[in-house]
């Protein structure tokens, strides 16, 4: 008699936290450094008051003290640039940028210095760091605290970036991230941190491959191509597809640099029909740098024109019903689909 | 020079030597640039005195990190210049295999962490090495060597303000050189110095004349105990002269007068320290002419290892972008 496995289901923070604790105990060159990442800065009485702005970083402080989990002041440049040089030098760093939109007052220190040292000093110099960043609409946050912003990391030689879709792609590719030698982006999507958890993760440590697609429906009519949050809203749209007898097949990119090009090239052969689903302002988009790769390398197994499902360009409304037309949903997706299906 | 204590000999005559070398390298870079070699390059020449009188309290696993003008940083931390010549015409012998060039030369065996070609960048970078050692619980020291035109960038006050509050052990030295490009120090820079600022950050600021290596020598020494002894950071504002235009092709007298160069040559800072060692009896006329014969000899070979070498392999174009990546 084997007993049947116990699902363990964790939320999206806590899987994060998890991964971030147990990378912190196996190597002490890990540290973490952010915004109010402990809270209070260390106040007597206070210790770990916020854990960070979304929770994911409760309880290091007390764990692993404050030289190793740092609340840097308001100053991303700066600190961010610190993480550089500490991984430059020995450290692996895992640095929180709180929202992505904060990119601009540092973007110089990842585009400049993190991503390309390596190949500035001739690969002599390892660059082991770690940014997270909050993302996405729907929270009611208006232009500056929404965005989602891939395709500018991407963008850059000598960034990784990945996008977890649930809390055990949340846990895995964190631990890979904190574990490359390359400088990993790590894109968190707020409206995924709010979700009842939901799937197995396992308590002990494990890596998801940097670089890696994964099917998580398998389908035969049309490929539906999903990054983070909109891996679950093309998982809604498969299921009411599925109710009108259409099998769509469900890629949750996770990775954006490296792409799996051969996970998206084999679906869309098989289904010959696509649908890409970015949260990401439209132009110079992921969706539209998979929309070419698919039309370059599988124009010949088309059915149908690649179709890409993102928001208008626009900035971020604040008001809520505005930001309902922003943000991609399973019934702009189940029309999509319709449109390469028939 | 100020001085109290009389340095040991071997000193002194190291930090002559190093200062010739800077001066030899870069003149002769200068004539490789002229020649078409490399497009263009910001001489150092005039400020050797800024990180030899630094470096030289420095161990290899001290980290320095630089700017565009870089040159005399790399040497005086004791980077081989043979590497550093065939970096500068992109032969894959150099440092950075020759993918950096003249603004991004690096050694981390060496300790210096890389010149950085984007005014004021490296300086969060460096109070990042210098939170590895205290996080580490070394006494290693982090310097950062940037110029007056990097003091006005956003940068160096958060960074100033990191160092300040976790007492960091690193050492900001601004190599003022008077110019951003053409752009003066005065018009630039609001209030009376750099080395004010400090005032802000909890940490002293000492301005020092960067024309004579003695005193940069005691100042420094003092900044690398204090770092080295969990203490904190220190600025360092030397006042130096950029003595060639900005990249070598621009002609300061476009923003200068011949008489303000007349002023600062006056007072050179290989002259100077030369006097000194005459005057106190450390060496003789012929023996430091023979250090001279050695900079030039060095530079030259460093010249032949250069122009001999060959140029990277196009499979190089695609290397080093990503540790991995698949």
């Amino acid at each position: 008699m084997v007993a049947e496995a116990a699902v363990r289901e964790i939320s999206y923070i806590q899987a994060f936290n998890e991964a971030l604790t147990a990378e912190m105990h196996r190597d002490p060159t890990v540290i973490v450094m952010g915004e109010d990442v402990a809270g209070a800065g260390g106040r007597e009485g206070f210790e770990d008051a916020w854990g960070g702005v979304m929770r994911l970083t409760k309880g290091l402080y007390p764990e692993f003290g404050p030289s190793r989990v740092r609340d840097t002041p308001i100053s991303e440049a700066g600190f961010i640039g610190a993480g550089v040089g500490a991984a430059a030098t020995g450290l692996r760093p895992v640095v929180e940028l709180m929202y992505v939109g904060f990119y601009g007052v540092c973007a110089d220190q990842i585009t400049n210095n993190a991503a390309k040292m390596h190949y500035m000093f001739g690969g002599k110099v390892k660059i082991p760091l770690t940014i997270f960043a909050g993302t996405g609409a729907g929270t009611n946050s208006a232009a500056q605290h929404s965005e989602t912003l891939y395709s500018l990391f991407v963008h850059f030689p000598g960034l990784k970036c990945v996008v977890p879709s649930d809390p055990y792609t949340a846990k895995g590719l964190l631990i890979s991230a904190i574990r490359d030698d390359d400088p990993v982006i790590v894109f968190n999507n707020r409206q995924l941190m709010g979700l009842r958890p939901e799937g197995h993760v396992p308590e002990e440590s494990y890596e998801i491959p940097i670089g890696k697609a994964r099917t998580v429906i398998e389908g035969s009519d049309v490929t539906l191509v999903g990054i983070g949050y909109t891996t679950y809203i093309c998982r809604l749209a498969a299921a009411d597809l599925e109710a009108e007898g259409y099998s769509a097949e469900v890629i949750d990119l996770m990775s954006l640099s490296p792409m799996d090009d051969e996970a998206i090239l084999s679906s869309v052969e098989k289904t010959r029909k696509v649908v890409i689903v970015d949260e990401d302002y439209p132009r110079c988009s992921m969706a539209g740098d998979i929309s070419a790769l698919v039309a370059e390398q599988a124009f010949d197994y088309l059915d149908a024109p690649p179709r890409r499902v993102t928001p208008p360009h626009t900035s971020v409304p604040y008001s809520r019903p505005l930001e309902a037309l922003y943000v991609p949903n399973k019934d702009d997706v189940v029309a999509a689909a319709h449109e390469v299906l028939e | 020079m100020t001085t109290a204590t009389r340095l040991d000999t071997e000193t002194l005559l190291w930090m002559y030597q190093t200062m010739l070398t800077i001066r030899r390298f870069e003149e002769q870079a200068r004539r490789e640039a002229d020649a078409g070699k490399l497009r263009g390059m910001h001489s150092a020449v005039g400020q050797e005195a800024v990180p030899t009188g630094v470096c030289v309290h420095l161990r290899d696993g001290d980290y320095i990190f630089g700017t565009h003008r870089s040159h005399h940083h790399c040497i005086a931390k004791g980077l081989d210049i043979n590497l550093m010549m065939a970096e500068l015409l992109g032969k894959a012998t150099g440092t950075n295999k020759g993918k950096g060039g003249t603004m991004h030369i690096a050694d981390i065996n060496k300790g210096m962490l890389g010149a950085n070609g984007i005014v004021g960048s490296n300086i969060p970078v460096a109070t990042g090495a210098a939170l590895r050692a205290q996080v580490e619980g070394t006494d290693l020291v982090s310097v950062v060597f940037f110029g007056d035109g990097a003091a006005n960038q956003g940068v160096l006050h958060e960074s100033m303000n990191l160092a300040g509050i976790w007492k960091l052990p690193i050492i900001f030295v601004c190599e003022n050189n008077r110019y951003a490009q053409s752009t003066p120090v005065e018009y630039a820079v609001a209030g009376e110095s750099v080395a004010d600022r400090a005032a802000g950050y909890n940490m002293p600021g000492i301005a020092v004349d960067g024309m004579s290596v003695l005193d940069v020598y005691e100042v420094a020494g003092e900044a690398v105990r204090r770092a080295r002894a969990g203490e904190g950071p220190t600025l360092i504002e030397a006042l130096t002269y950029r003595y060639m235009g900005h990249f070598g092709a621009d002609n300061p007298l476009m923003y200068r007068t011949e008489a303000e160069e007349a002023e600062f040559k006056a007072r050179d800072c290989n002259e100077q320290i030369k006097a000194y060692l005459l005057e106190n009896g450390v060496a003789t006329e012929d023996e430091l002419e023979a250090m001279d014969r050695r900079a030039l000899d060095e530079v030259a070979e460093a010249t032949r290892f250069a122009n001999e070498s060959p140029f990277p392999e196009p499979s190089e174009l695609m290397t080093d972008v990503y540790v991995s990546y698949n």
